[in-house]
């Protein structure tokens, strides 16, 4: 298994030896040095005398300092504790995350009376307790300085002043509301998932005989209506991937950000775990146009442009004998591969699932009828239950924008829509908004709608609020406050209540509401605790499929035009998604699971494309920020936008993701970070386009910066970093992997002299009496969402460094998750497969790093962790250089503020610290750091600890209860976070823990990266297999042979 | 012919003398730190408390015999069966005294002696010859003192006479030796002066970096004049009716005023309790300070019923124990889990009006407690943790005697990472 075989760029694809040239420089910029070469010392910019006198005064200054007074410290306790508090005891809460129709059940963590991060609630069946990034980040939008803080209306000036009671605020409320004079009411609001608050807004809307619309930034509403024309409901069933055994996603990124992300990649991954005794696994196909997170996951891509996503599926219909014949397509392998998923479909029985990305009615009639055809309804997708994560209809919002450009809508109330940012033809919805005389926003933020708006009344964040959820059929979530509200805030369900007349708060009304429904306090309180209700599963239904539209769905598609030259399609980042969390430097900062890019939306084209464009893919390319511009102009609409070299695109498709380009009131992390890439879509009649089909690309022949992180770590040319193969392969040889592991042991060390683990090293064995923690990752279910990321960005006060550092490889995440291409040696481009690996510190039981430190501040623990003592160490930097892994992180700059001087932030010799550095630093912002874990100051190394503030505090519970510690109670962040239980962690000394059965029940795909050091790391991978029933020819013998030179050279 | 010789003879000469100092200070101070770091927690000298008073302590049972008592030290349960002393002490006190079989002889000596001074120095302002008493204490330390001083003179004074001595037998056979350098030219004598000026300094100014934010002693004035002695002492309030979080949370947490007033809502004068004074020496009226609690309260003693406890404000207390906040410290796993009593790390409280700070909360003095504390360890898998019992290979080494008992330092408690992170 030779290291070519993964890739993670271009550069080390094509120029090798010259990517090992530049990686070994260890400044990529020019050092400030440049003025010392023509000129005197002295005539420097810091002449060694001045240096010296600055050393001299510092020193002096330092010592004076040290040496005054110490300050006096307060300890100020409450006046009256309330009896449910301790302080410095975490407490737990459940409540839900519930932002644009998304919803996850969590547990918030309150630290002395401040929420500080979100958990998965596993009491939930269907997440089990997984997140995704955006849940993780959001408990940082609580302490967004940039939230609206109170009230406030637009004056003359256009300026926002603020309103000094709720009760004036009502009353000129009301006086417009009755002044309205013949016009109407509207409540625009994103998908709606509250059944309270529902019940309230028909009461608002009955007084005021106005009208509801539902518009979510990316739209479903094509599915919906599919739906409503083959089974006459306008909803959408619910999926169930775990019971399918075959998974055909047409576009569909259904593990990172289509419909409900979390649910779904927790059941996908059931599928994908292997049992080695009977290897087998679920089958995903992707026809997708540009590379996606999912897509990255599949066992076999097909791509296609935009415009063919129709035809693909009108195809796969006739291919499993539908009436319809869909037009020819030109390319060759998506025909094969059309035929190929039509027999494994027709083969699966049932046991099958069909999921499309297109919000294009016809198109998912079509998909509608496949997954009829294939037996999938009442199998894999039960209409016995729907899915209300999302409810938009795009003729109804554009109906309400025609009713108020023609001055018909007398007052609109907009709660989480943003389409003055978000709309296809947000110009129109802009100046349409004018016309209104009564706009009220309740924007948590000054988002581009709120700023338009006369009123704006803040609503709580989800941590501050009341609530309750419905995601799906006989499913309840609840929020409850976590935290007092921050600011001069009210819940828009007050707001609405109070403008109807009813004087009641949203919390006395949301208590009797479920107190009624639940039947008894008892129950009420029951349900806040848990977080969630739900009802038995009914029976599977397949519902009633009315073939009726098929046909002309099918001569619709057949019709339809032909794309140009190039074409374009919009998508979410797992990270950003539709922009409504673009304000969350957390999530700016994580890099894109398939562009490793963080801090903008980039124009991701294929390499054919960027050969038309005369792009070389070399070195300079690949290792300089810098990125070659092109402008995109699809009708009226132009951009320039950085472009991205991907392999595994459409050859004609760029790819550009939404839900960047803000406007600066939504603070320093959103604003300037890349384009608005809305205005590309249009309406095709029925709903939003999300692509186009003729777009012209001129190279404007300049470059743009862009910060991505794939390359800034290095393994040296070492490899069996990463091992991946297919099913067929390890079914006909399974032991490859345990043989490599055998010969290095034989090849390092002569058995008769003892144990190889501790005598093939210098350094003596550290020994572990009590608890040894170890952690293995499944390669196989990971999908690469970044989910771990976030959760370890916030569990352990991780900085954001912002885009100028990145660029610079200063980030200072302690998880990363490296991503490598598969790809066939001929054809780069011919992508089969994309290896999602999360590297962390391996806690190595013979670590390099811990023997190269002069101060002796990292060091071996007797429970295997590899320790960091922030305040010993000295930044020589010397363990980073040593670590194989690269996963230790220095603080080049003060980017927490922990230090005490003012102005340490600021070092102007070598470039600014980006705005978001200082937002993360401020006094609001600072409150969602955890207490446990020490804020890091500037010259420290730092790194993955195994979250030790957690093992410490699972020991000390289990001392305190006078019992041994249980499996499964020391849990690190990202396994917690995971949604696909692709982390295991525990104590590898307890035989029965979930970590020892993990790696006692996969011999066969466990191993270790770079295994040939000798680090022994306390990290295990498994490795990944695809599904397909390819045989990687020589695969083991080449694993044989090449691990001896490299056991010598090591 | 070198001038090195009397060199090194010299320094020998100032190294013996720096040894016998240091030697007299260091089982002086030994005792003490033994007493408090060992017996304090149960025993005063002068008066019964845990256990019994140590004063007089060598007329009463065996305890003549120093090596009885260290029998008793290593092991007070195997000890009392024998001895019928001791057992009557156990019915007396109702529980048995823990053991501490790292003492050695010549500790129990140390503390026994510093026992024996405390006697005496507390006796002494009583008797007539105060004057005696006091320089008889310290007698033996400046006796030694003069008499080494005296012998580094005459020393001296030998060197000096054999060296002129030596000049003029040289002289007088007519060895030409060059004209002697003056002392302050001498390079040697530079050498060494600049060695040990190095020396000191070095070693003060690192003694003054490590005591930088070291606060031992700190007793700052509090807002309200509150005796721990009173309370904690004579009232024998449980240290955790108040500062409930040390049982349970990594802080104890100071008192909010309600719980203050569970028990000053009736109690509204201190008379019965003995005079307080501050730390000047200056008498402080309990009654009045009781008033500042009110005050605090919002409380009116002659209307207590229409108190309304939601109008209290916090009293801003001056914080004494400052862990740097990189310091992980849980109090639950000192107090809850390891049974460590408050009054080793926070001194006699029960007898400190005002609260200093008495530890130095440095790390050397954290880890050298973690050296030599021995974990609740469930040797017979019955008594101790059972969070321990993960820890098989110790229980081997205990079963087959290899090791006696399991130091918090045997399970990791001298790592970086367990207070670090």
């Amino acid at each position: 298994m030779s290291e070519k075989k993964y890739w993670q760029g271009f550069g080390e694809l094509n120029e090798p030896e010259k990517l090992q040239k530049h990686r070994q420089n260890e400044f990529q910029e020019d050092l400030p040095f440049g003025d010392l070469e023509d000129k005197g010392l002295l005539d420097a910019k810091a002449p060694r005398r001045d240096f010296l006198k600055y050393l001299g005064f510092s020193t002096a200054a330092a010592t004076i300092a040290a040496s005054c007074k110490m300050p006096v410290i307060k300890a100020i306790p409450y006046a009256n504790k309330p009896d449910d508090i301790v302080p410095g005891v975490a407490k737990y809460y459940a409540t839900t995350y519930v932002q644009d129709g998304d919803v996850v059940p969590v547990v918030a963590k309150v630290r002395d009376g401040r929420p500080i991060k979100v958990e998965g609630n596993e009491l939930c069946s269907f997440t089990k307790g997984g997140t995704s990034a955006r849940t993780q980040a959001s408990v940082l939008d609580l302490y967004d300085m940039y939230r609206n803080r109170y009230p406030s209306r637009k004056v003359q000036s256009g300026k926002f002043e603020e309103i000094p009671t709720f009760e004036q605020l009502d009353k000129m409320i009301g006086d417009a509301l009755t002044g309205l004079g013949g016009t109407s009411v509207a409540l625009l609001t994103s998908t709606l998932v509250s059944p309270s608050s529902q019940e309230i807004i028909d009461a608002f809307l009955k007084k005021y005989n106005g009208t509801h619309v539902q518009y979510d930034g990316v739209s479903y509403s094509g599915m919906l209506e599919a739906n409503q024309a083959t089974f006459g409901k306008k909803e959408i069933p619910q999926y169930n991937f775990d019971k399918a055994n075959l998974i055909i996603s047409l576009g569909a990124d259904f593990l990172a950000t289509w419909l409900s992300p979390v649910e779904f990649a927790h059941q996908y991954a059931k599928g994908r775990r292997i049992d080695e005794k009977n290897p087998a696994m679920s089958k995903h196909y992707q026809f997708e146009s540009y590379l996606s997170t999912t897509g990255s996951s599949a066992d076999e891509r097909f791509t296609h442009r935009p415009s063919e996503t129709g035809t693909v599926a009108l195809a796969l219909y006739a291919a499993l004998g539908g009436n319809a014949s869909a037009p020819a397509l030109a390319d060759e392998k998506l025909k094969n591969g059309i035929a190929k998923v039509a027999n494994d479909l027709k083969a699966a029985n049932g046991k099958a699932l069909v999921v499309c990305g297109s919000n294009d009615v016809n198109v998912q009639v079509i998909v509608n009828a496949i997954n009829n055809l294939i037996g999938a309804y009442g199998n894999t997708i039960d209409w016995s239950v729907s899915l209300n994560y999302r409810k938009g209809i795009d003729k109804d919002m554009r109906d309400l924008v025609d009713k108020m450009d023609a001055g018909q809508v007398g007052a609109i109330f907009i709660y989480g829509a943003n389409p003055a940012y978000d709309y296809y033809d947000a110009e129109r919805f802009k100046s349409a908004l004018k016309k209104v005389k009564l706009s009220v926003s309740f924007g948590e933020k000054m988002d581009e709608t709120t700023q338009l708006c006369n009123y704006v009344v803040p609503t709580h964040h989800y941590l501050e609020s009341w609530g309750d959820a419905s995601p799906k059929t006989g499913c309840t979530a609840f929020i409850q406050p976590t935290i007092y509200p921050l600011f001069k805030t009210r819940p828009y369900q007050t707001s609405l209540m109070a403008w109807s007349g009813n004087n009641t708060t949203y919390e006395d009304y949301f208590k009797n509401y479920w107190t009624q429904k639940l039947g008894s306090t008892v129950a009420y309180e029951k349900a806040l605790q848990d977080g969630i209700i739900e009802s038995a599963s009914a029976a599977s239904s397949a519902g009633s499929f009315n073939d009726a539209a098929i046909s002309n769905s099918a001569s619709v598609i057949s019709s339809a035009k032909k794309g140009g030259k190039n074409e374009l399609v919009l998508y979410q980042k797992v990270s950003i998604g539709t922009g409504s969390q673009a304000g969350n430097p957390w999530l700016q900062e994580l890099p894109d699971p398939v562009s490793k890019a963080t801090w903008d939306n980039y124009a991701m084209i294929s390499m054919a494309m960027a050969k038309d464009l005369g792009i070389k893919l070399d070195v300079n390319y690949e290792y300089f920020p810098e990125k070659p511009v092109i402008k995109i102009s699809a009708g009226k609409t132009e951009m320039e936008l950085p472009v991205l070299v991907i392999p595994g695109m459409n050859a004609n498709t760029i790819a550009v993701a939404v839900g960047y380009g803000r406007n600066e009131k939504l603070g320093k992390a959103a604003a300037g970070v890349g384009k608005n890439t809305y205005p590309f879509a249009s309406f095709d009649g029925n709903n939003i386009s999300y692509s186009v089909a003729d777009v012209s690309v001129t190279d404007q022949h300049k470059t743009y910066k862009l910060a991505r992180t794939q390359l800034h770590n290095t393994y040296e040319n070492r490899f069996e970093v990463v091992r991946e193969t297919t099913l067929a392969t390890f079914k006909k040889d399974p032991e490859v992997i345990p043989e490599y592991r055998e010969e290095l042991a034989k090849e390092f060390y002569d058995q008769s002299k003892g144990n190889y683990r501790s005598n093939a090293t210098l350094y003596p064995e550290h020994a572990q009496p009590g608890i040894k923690w170890g952690m293995s990752i499944d390669m196989n279910v990971c999908i690469g969402c970044g989910a771990c990321v976030v959760a370890c960005n916030a569990e352990n006060n991780i900085p954001v460094v912002g885009k100028h550092e990145v660029m610079r490889a200063h980030e200072m995440h302690w998880m990363r998750i490296d991503r490598y291409f598969v790809s066939s040696p001929e054809n780069p481009d011919d992508l089969k497969s994309v290896v999602f690996q999360p590297m962390l510190c391996q806690h190595c039981d013979n670590a390099p790093c811990e023997n190269v430190c002069p101060v002796s501040a990292t060091s071996h623990s007797a429970e295997g962790l590899n320790m960091m003592a922030y305040n010993r160490c000295v930044g020589t930097r010397y363990c980073a250089n040593n670590c194989p892994y690269k996963v230790r992180r220095f603080n080049w700059a003060d980017y927490n503020g922990a230090d005490s001087f003012p102005n340490n932030q600021n070092f102007t010799g070598v470039g600014e610290l980006d705005p978001v550095v200082s937002q993360m630093n401020d006094d609001l912002t600072r409150m969602v750091l955890n207490p446990d874990v020490t804020v890091r100051s500037r010259g420290v190394m730092e790194k993955c600890t195994f979250c030790v503030q957690r093992l410490q505090s699972a020991k000390l519970d289990a001392k305190a209860e006078n019992r041994p510690l249980r499996d499964g109670e020391a849990r690190t962040a990202c396994q917690m976070a995971c949604p696909t239980e692709a982390i295991v962690f525990g104590n590898v000394h307890d035989t029965e823990s979930q970590i020892s059965k993990e790696r006692e029940v996969h011999p066969q795909r466990m191993y270790y990266v770079i295994e040939q050091l000798h680090t022994l790391p306390n990290v295990s991978y498994l490795a990944k297999v695809r599904n397909t029933n390819e045989i990687v020819e020589g695969h083991h013998d080449e694993a044989k042979k090449e691990a001896i030179p490299s056991a010598h050279n090591s | 012919m070198s001038p090195h010789k009397p060199t090194t003879k010299k320094l020998t000469l100032l190294f013996f003398l720096v040894f016998v100092f240091s030697e007299i200070q260091l089982s002086a101070q030994d005792g003490k730190a033994l007493f408090q770091q060992k017996c304090a927690v149960c025993h005063n000298i002068f008066k019964p408390m845990t256990g019994p008073e140590l004063m007089g302590m060598e007329q009463r049972g065996p305890w003549a015999d120093h090596n009885k008592l260290l029998e008793w030290v290593h092991n007070p349960a195997a000890f009392m069966e024998k001895d019928p002393y001791t057992a009557g002490l156990k019915a007396q006190y109702g529980i048995v005294m823990t053991p501490f079989p790292e003492l050695t002889l010549k500790d129990i000596d140390a503390i026994v002696s510093y026992i024996d001074a405390e006697v005496a120095a507390k006796n002494a302002p009583k008797a007539p010859t105060e004057g005696e008493a006091t320089a008889k204490s310290s007698n033996n330390a400046v006796f030694f003192g003069i008499i080494s001083l005296i012998m580094a003179v005459v020393a001296l004074i030998l060197w000096q006479v054999n060296s002129n001595l030596k000049k003029l037998s040289e002289d007088s056979e007519g060895i030409v030796k060059p004209k002697p350098v003056p002392f302050y030219k001498n390079k040697t004598y530079i050498a060494i002066f600049a060695i040990l000026l190095f020396i000191l300094a070095g070693y003060y100014i690192t003694k003054g970096g490590i005591g930088l934010g070291r606060t031992i002693g700190y007793e700052p004035v509090q807002p309200i004049f509150y005796s721990h002695k009173v309370h904690a002492g004579i009232n024998q309030i449980n240290c955790l009716y108040c500062h409930g979080g040390a049982w349970e949370s990594k802080q104890a947490s100071i008192p909010s005023v309600n719980v203050c007033m569970n028990c000053h809502k009736s109690i509204n004068t201190y008379e019965k309790g003995p005079e307080l004074f501050d730390a000047d020496g200056k008498k402080v009226d309990g009654t009045a300070e009781i008033q500042k609690l009110y005050s605090y309260a919002g409380f009116d003693p002659n209307n207590a019923n229409s108190w309304d406890p939601s109008k209290a404000k916090p009293i801003e207390w001056t914080k004494i124990h400052n862990l740097p906040d990189h310091v992980f410290f849980s109090h639950e796993q000192h107090v809850r889990v390891g049974n460590v009593q408050c009054q080793t790390c926070h001194g006699e409280i029960t007898s400190m009006n005002e609260v200093k700070q008495f530890a130095e909360l440095s790390m050397g003095w954290c880890i050298n407690c973690h050296r030599e504390t021995k974990v609740n360890f469930n040797y017979d898998d019955t008594k101790g943790n059972k969070f321990y019992s993960i820890y098989e290979k110790f229980h081997e080494d205990i079963k087959s005697g290899k090791m006696d008992s399991v130091t918090v330092k045997d399970i990791g408690g001298l790592e970086c990472q367990k207070c670090h992170y």
